[in-house]
């Protein structure tokens, strides 16, 4: 049985009471290739982009750093700054960009009525203080009495704040002053696809209005390595694209730091403010293959199958991890579907786990946008796309579990 | 007849299963029972060593086999136990649920135990290279499941056979109204025909403790523990952090009917409002929580006239009761001081992500039974807040419409309205 895409809910689908058109309105962009919808379009359809890579400082892991960020502009307060570590920060700061990109960012009524949904992991742990504790654990056998001495007496309180995951929609709701109702969902990349799947269902059923949907992933911090490495998911060794870690040292995942958030609004919504549309948001697909009994193939299929895709030739930007079992079933997912043709982005931005499908998803509103496909990203794994894609698909097939796509067509 | 259909044209979401694991012990009967006697949960903290540590109770469950296995192992077991118990008395089968689930519970962390066991796994001088060396040469997924925020709604996905991608959601102390909140829009939208919606919280470490302790936010009076959680009391001086679960089996009321179901109560709204102000702090003048109440209100389509009993969130912190108070009074107007008001708290402690859904859970059975549970420890009321709190005794009363409010860290602000009957 396929339970992972849930065939009966598919099957028994009722309508909504209403249907509004689910449109994309404002983008914002984080990576190491640079900040904002303009730069990232500019950095991935120019001929022979490299990806930015620090191979040094988490050796022998290799990581896409973020970009110089001055955080003032979209954080006016440093008092809010001190109040979160980089992770909340660049997530605060995405949301920004995305709410200015939409031309919401100043308009107290739209934030104060907005709804969110974030994905989120959690923040950064204190390195200093957990690596005291390990070390001054050498010379003690009362581990636990010695954990009380040092978090009573070393953590900052406000770290734990720092920490929490429904912190970063707090942190917006404080410097943005987003006000509708706040959800932070968890679960690495699966949470990105819920997030970006609840948030279209609540506009598409009149729930919501507009919406704000994203996440962030700071990856330059050993803890947020490790999340990965307690399953070997990381890559070691050179770099190389996603599609060429089969077969490598590691787990093939190279991780980055960057985020996605983008703008959803129902097309009366939009229209009637006059916002500029991207693109609109079709369908979004989810799904939970029970991998270890070898269902990831055939709920990929499935998932394809009820993405409503169009005939002929159609560009998907895969948020392919690189990790070895998911990369290579979503490989073979693509290429067994006619027609489709795929763009990993991942090569060039690291992966983004709980923000790497809305940011799939924002590439794939660009690229409808522009009218114009993005070129191969890996010129060995990937096909040359000619013509303009009027609908794109977005993927994120989870590294370890969860997996999901969205089809975005020409608004 | 009852009506398929509410105020608003939306399928009625009806409640056919409820589970529920605190420090009061396992399942509805013994946590009624106990909840009505007036009992306190609260007990010294044996789990862990208190030297140093300013708070030495909790509401811990010290009982269940995950108990002492860190806060992955101990979520999961109790979400687990109150889903069962939710599902069986659904009377939908155990294996194969049949709807999407909605999991609440705490962010995860690697346990310290299993940091400490990396670093002293390897030998590299860098304490944080040691323990990535050693990690990726595990052979086991123990760890790795346990630091994965999915990790725990897959593996109740797996038990159950909850259909789809399940959502693991956190908003803090609303976790598990939100949990609830999620399944009635589910619902609502026409997605599925039911939901499982679960709050769960095993997370009780001594860093989430000395974590709580260091932003004031818990109460040290350690002497007499079931004395210390005190909501609305003049020396209320912090929450009891808490472990516990529940899950409540939701449906359209149609489809309930339809299998012949016992509804045991309806979840007739939800209303949900952030707070700009500040993280731990709700803005002066309490307005967020009051559009939170009224937007359940409204969504409930009742007025402020036909809330027959309010479940508060009720901490026991000087901050959250004093503000509740303000919220609530400026809805209810003089009339808050005749509805009664009672909470769980008092006796089960702060179960932080499952709160909002063991206090749903309650506020059903409060209805059914016809008994308003205590406010415990009621010795010394707060002459600035006026309420009618079921002090310290449990009360006979026909209760038909609850109003159950959850406030959380980072302005989130989530209201439930359950009614006892469909109308």
């Amino acid at each position: 049985m396929p339970a992972a895409l849930d065939e009966r809910r598919a099957l028994t689908h009722k309508p909504p009471m209403k249907s509004h058109d689910v449109v994309i309105t404002g983008i914002g962009l984080v990576s190491s290739l640079g900040e904002g919808p303009d730069a990232h379009w500019q950095k991935l359809t120019a001929a022979g982009t490299k990806p930015v890579l620090d191979t040094e400082r988490f050796a022998p892991y290799t990581v896409h750093p973020l970009p110089e960020i001055d955080w003032n502009l979209q954080i006016a307060k440093r008092g809010d700054q001190r109040q979160m570590e980089t992770w909340q920060r660049l997530g605060t700061y995405v949301a920004g960009l995305a709410l200015d990109d939409a031309g919401i960012k100043t308009d107290e009524a739209l934030c104060s009525t907005m709804d969110m949904v974030v994905a989120a992991g959690g923040g950064e742990r204190d390195v200093t203080v957990d690596n005291a504790i390990l070390a001054a654990s050498e010379n003690r056998n009362d581990f636990d009495v010695l954990l009380n001495e040092k978090l009573t007496t070393e953590l900052r309180p406000t770290l734990f704040l720092a920490q929490l995951s429904n912190l970063l929609a707090g942190n917006i709701s404080i410097v943005h002053k987003v006000t509708g109702s706040s959800r932070t969902f968890m679960g690495e990349e699966g949470a990105g696809v819920a997030a970006v799947e609840t948030a279209a269902a609540r506009v598409r059923s009149g729930q919501s209005t507009h919406m704000l949907v994203g996440g962030a992933f700071q990856t330059e911090h050993p803890d947020m390595l490790l999340g990965y490495e307690l399953g070997a998911y990381l890559h070691r060794g050179a770099w190389k694209p996603v599609w060429q870690r089969a077969g490598s040292e590691g787990g093939g995942v190279v991780s980055g730091s960057g985020g996605a958030f983008l703008v959803l609004e129902s097309r009366e919504h939009a229209e009637k403010r006059g916002a500029r549309v991207y693109a609109e948001l079709g369908p979004v697909r989810s799904g939970r293959a029970r991998r270890k009994r070898g269902e990831l193939s055939s709920t990929l299929e499935t998932l394809l199958k009820a993405a409503n895709l169009p005939q002929g030739q159609v560009l998907a930007l895969s948020g392919a991890s690189g990790g070895h079992a998911a990369t290579s079933a979503e490989k073979a997912a693509i290429d067994a579907y006619t027609g489709l043709t795929a763009r990993g982005f991942g090569t060039l931005t690291g992966h983004l786990k709980e923000a790497q499908f809305p940011f799939a998803v924002a590439l794939a509103a660009l690229a409808v946008h522009n009218k114009a496909p993005y070129p191969v990203f890996d010129a060995t794994s990937e096909r040359n796309f000619d013509g303009i894609p009027e609908q794109v698909l977005a993927t994120a097939v989870g590294y370890h579990q969860f997996e999901g796509l969205a089809l975005v067509s020409a608004g | 007849m009852a009506k398929l259909k509410d105020h608003l044209g939306r399928p009625v979401v009806a409640v056919t299963g409820i589970g529920v694991v605190t420090s009061l012990g396992v399942g509805k009967a013994d946590n009624w029972a106990a909840l009505t006697a007036g009992k306190s949960g609260i007990h010294p903290i044996t789990r862990f060593p208190i030297d140093q540590l300013n708070t030495r109770i909790s509401g811990m469950v010290d009982f269940l086999p995950s108990s002492s296995k860190g806060a992955s192992a101990l979520t999961y077991e109790l979400a687990e136990t109150a889903a069962r118990e939710a599902v069986t008395e659904a009377g939908i089968d155990l294996e194969n649920f049949g709807g999407p689930l909605f999991l609440a519970s705490p962010p995860v962390e690697l346990d310290w135990h299993d940091r400490l066991a990396l670093y002293k796994g390897g030998k590299q001088a860098d304490a944080s290279e040691r323990v990535l060396e050693v990690a990726r040469g595990l052979n086991s997924s123990d760890m790795f499941d346990s630091a994965q925020f999915g990790t725990i709604a897959d593996r109740l996905s797996d038990a159950f056979g909850t259909t789809g991608l399940p959502i693991t959601l956190s908003t803090a102390c609303a976790s598990g109204a939100t949990a609830i909140q999620l399944g009635v829009e589910a619902i609502r939208r026409g997605e599925c025909d039911r939901a499982l919606s679960v709050g769960a919280d095993g997370s009780a470490t001594a860093e989430a403790l000395i974590r709580f302790s260091l932003l004031s936010a818990l109460s040290t009076s350690n002497d007499v523990p079931e004395k210390a959680s005190k909501p609305f009391s003049k020396d209320r001086d912090g929450f009891v952090l808490a472990e516990g679960s529940a899950a409540l089996v939701l449906e359209s009321l149609e489809s309930a009917l339809a299998r012949g179901a016992t509804v045991l109560g309806i979840l007739r709204g939800c209303g949900e409002k952030a707070d700009d102000f500040h993280r731990t702090r709700s803005k002066p003048d309490g307005s967020p929580a009051i559009a939170a109440v009224k937007a359940a209100l409204a969504d409930a389509g009742l007025s402020e006239d036909e809330i027959d009993y309010i479940n508060a969130h009720g901490t026991s912190t000087p901050e959250n009761d004093k503000m509740e108070h303000l919220s609530l009074s400026t809805v209810f107007g003089q009339r808050i001081s005749q509805i009664p008001i009672s909470s769980n708290k008092s006796m089960i402690g702060h179960t932080l992500s499952a709160a909002g859904a063991i206090e749903a859970a309650f506020s059903l059975m409060t209805m059914r039974e016809g008994v308003i549970p205590p406010t415990i420890n009621y010795d010394n009321p707060d002459p600035a807040i006026a309420l009618d709190v079921v002090p310290n005794k449990k009360r006979e009363a026909k209760v038909g419409t609850v109003l159950s409010n959850s406030f959380g860290f980072g302005g989130q602000n989530t209201c439930l309205v359950m009614a006892r009957e469909p109308v």
